[in-house]
């Protein structure tokens, strides 16, 4: 079973509905009991960096994610979700992140050509970064996956897996230990996203 | 980089797709949840419905709908029609719709656009204009096109993105229906305006169409049609393939 953390922000319709597609049951929950039951934990988010973090604080589940992960439970933040794992953002001010991968989030503007939109939004290639990583099984090199985002995170160093082209290599996953993160929506990202799902489950 | 998109356009009016379609393969041809997955599979980058219902239990249907699409379609999802309100945001957004096309609503309710931004996000606000040329002049038009609003389309615009709108659909009400290629004049001075995403709309015939756009206008991001896929006359995946060999970066 999958838990994906309800933390009241955004909308997690579509992310359950992609896990039944690829016939994995997924409960969204924010009972702290499912979450040490399930086999595996997804963290989602959309929106500001602040507010959702100071959610998942005031939640008391960042504890519980923090601790199933110490547990070598297997983690994937999404979007906004995979931003909160890094050590901090500077979206906005500056906000304390989770920690569990080194980094930062920073913003797109002034640092991409100028001509480029912000957000970076729309269907976009993955490059793989270093040795093929798992999560990325039933994915080729050159794949689309489907992006909106304006902050990206940096200095990830061994952790980044993956990234796009725009304007310069932007983060678009990484992984550390037991702990993945896209910065991508695999449950917006068609065949190629199920696939992700699906390898994530199998792990 | 960012692909160029190809976005067909689903009319649903009491819960099936209005205008006729005829493929082979799918058997309920006037089904959106069955039509949605087959763009899907043939390759469409994103999916609009268009709710063009007018009853309490209409709108009921098309939500009931888009819902379940939502958990067979994993592309990303954008709704329009009888947008008015934050509460009409929130109504297709747990459905599963990812954007909201807003027209008449912003027009009719100005702060509307800024309002669902700050809620949702800009990336979550689509401004869908349509704009016929009177006088030599873009002017904007309500309630399907009927209906000159007096309004200058390119400061509607402006304003409207100002405002939060994320991406803008360029309807020209000039070529929609004439088949014989998209808006360039009228998609050039949007493009030159505002720097989110334009996706083109109104007047695609045949692929050829598709190429004189992107090739001509690289700053549109997306092309946005209807009948011609409906109908089969152009199909989405060789739309693609042939976007691809003339060097326009799609997903393939």
């Amino acid at each position: 079973m999958i838990a994906i953390i309800d933390y009241g922000i955004g909308n997690l319709f579509s992310l359950k509905s992609s896990f039944s597609r690829i016939g994995e049951q997924a409960v969204v929950t924010s009972d702290e009991s499912v979450i040490k039951k399930a086999d595996r934990i997804i963290l989602p988010g959309v929106g500001a960096f602040e507010d959702a973090a100071r959610k998942l604080r005031e939640s008391g589940l960042d504890k519980v994610v923090l601790s199933e992960v110490q547990d070598g439970k297997a983690l994937m933040g999404i979007c906004l979700g995979m931003q909160m794992l890094f050590d901090k953002s500077y979206e906005y001010g500056e906000h304390k992140g989770l920690g569990l991968i080194k980094g930062e989030v920073v913003a797109m503007s002034g640092n991409i050509p100028s001509e480029l939109k912000i957000p970076h939004m729309g269907w976009n290639k993955l490059d793989f970064v270093g040795e093929k990583d798992e999560l990325f099984k039933y994915v080729n090199e050159g794949d689309f996956v489907y992006f909106v985002h304006s902050y990206y995170a940096t200095g990830c160093d061994e952790a980044l897996i993956a990234t796009a082209e725009y304007g310069k290599p932007i983060t678009a996953a990484v992984r550390q230990g037991n702990v993945w993160g896209c910065q991508f929506h695999p449950e917006k990202s068609g065949k190629v996203g199920l696939g992700i799902l699906k390898a994530f489950c199998e792990i | 980089m960012i692909a160029k998109r190809i976005i067909p356009c689903l009319d649903v009016r009491n819960g099936r797709v209005v205008k006729g379609v005829n493929f082979e393969g799918l058997s309920d041809v006037s089904s959106p949840v069955s039509l949605a997955e087959y763009y899907s599979e043939c390759g469409a980058d994103e999916l609009v419905f268009y709710d063009i219902t007018a009853s309490f239990e209409g709108r009921a249907l098309f939500t009931d709908i888009l819902r379940e699409t939502a958990s067979k379609v994993f592309i990303p999802l954008t709704v329009g029609g009888g947008i008015n309100t934050i509460d009409d945001f929130d109504r297709v957004l747990k459905c599963g719709a990812d954007k909201v096309s807003v027209n008449s609503g912003a027009i009719r309710n100005p702060d509307l656009i800024g309002e669902a931004a700050k809620k949702y996000g800009d990336q979550c606000v689509v401004l869908s204009v349509d704009i016929k040329r009177v006088d030599g002049v873009f002017r904007v038009f309500a309630k399907g096109g009927r209906e000159n609003t007096g309004m200058e389309a390119i400061s509607w615009i402006k304003r409207c993105v100002a405002n939060g709108a994320g991406e803008v659909v360029v309807n020209s009400i000039d070529t929609d229906g004439v088949k014989k290629g998209f808006d360039i004049e009228m998609l050039d001075a949007v493009c030159e305006a505002v720097s989110v995403p334009v996706i083109a709309s109104g007047g695609a015939g045949c692929i050829d169409d598709f190429v004189t756009l992107f090739n001509t206008l690289p700053k549109v991001d997306a092309g946005l049609a209807a009948s011609i896929f409906h109908f089969g006359e152009v199909s989405i995946n060789e739309l693609k393939s042939t976007l691809a060999a003339k060097n326009i970066n799609v997903r393939l």
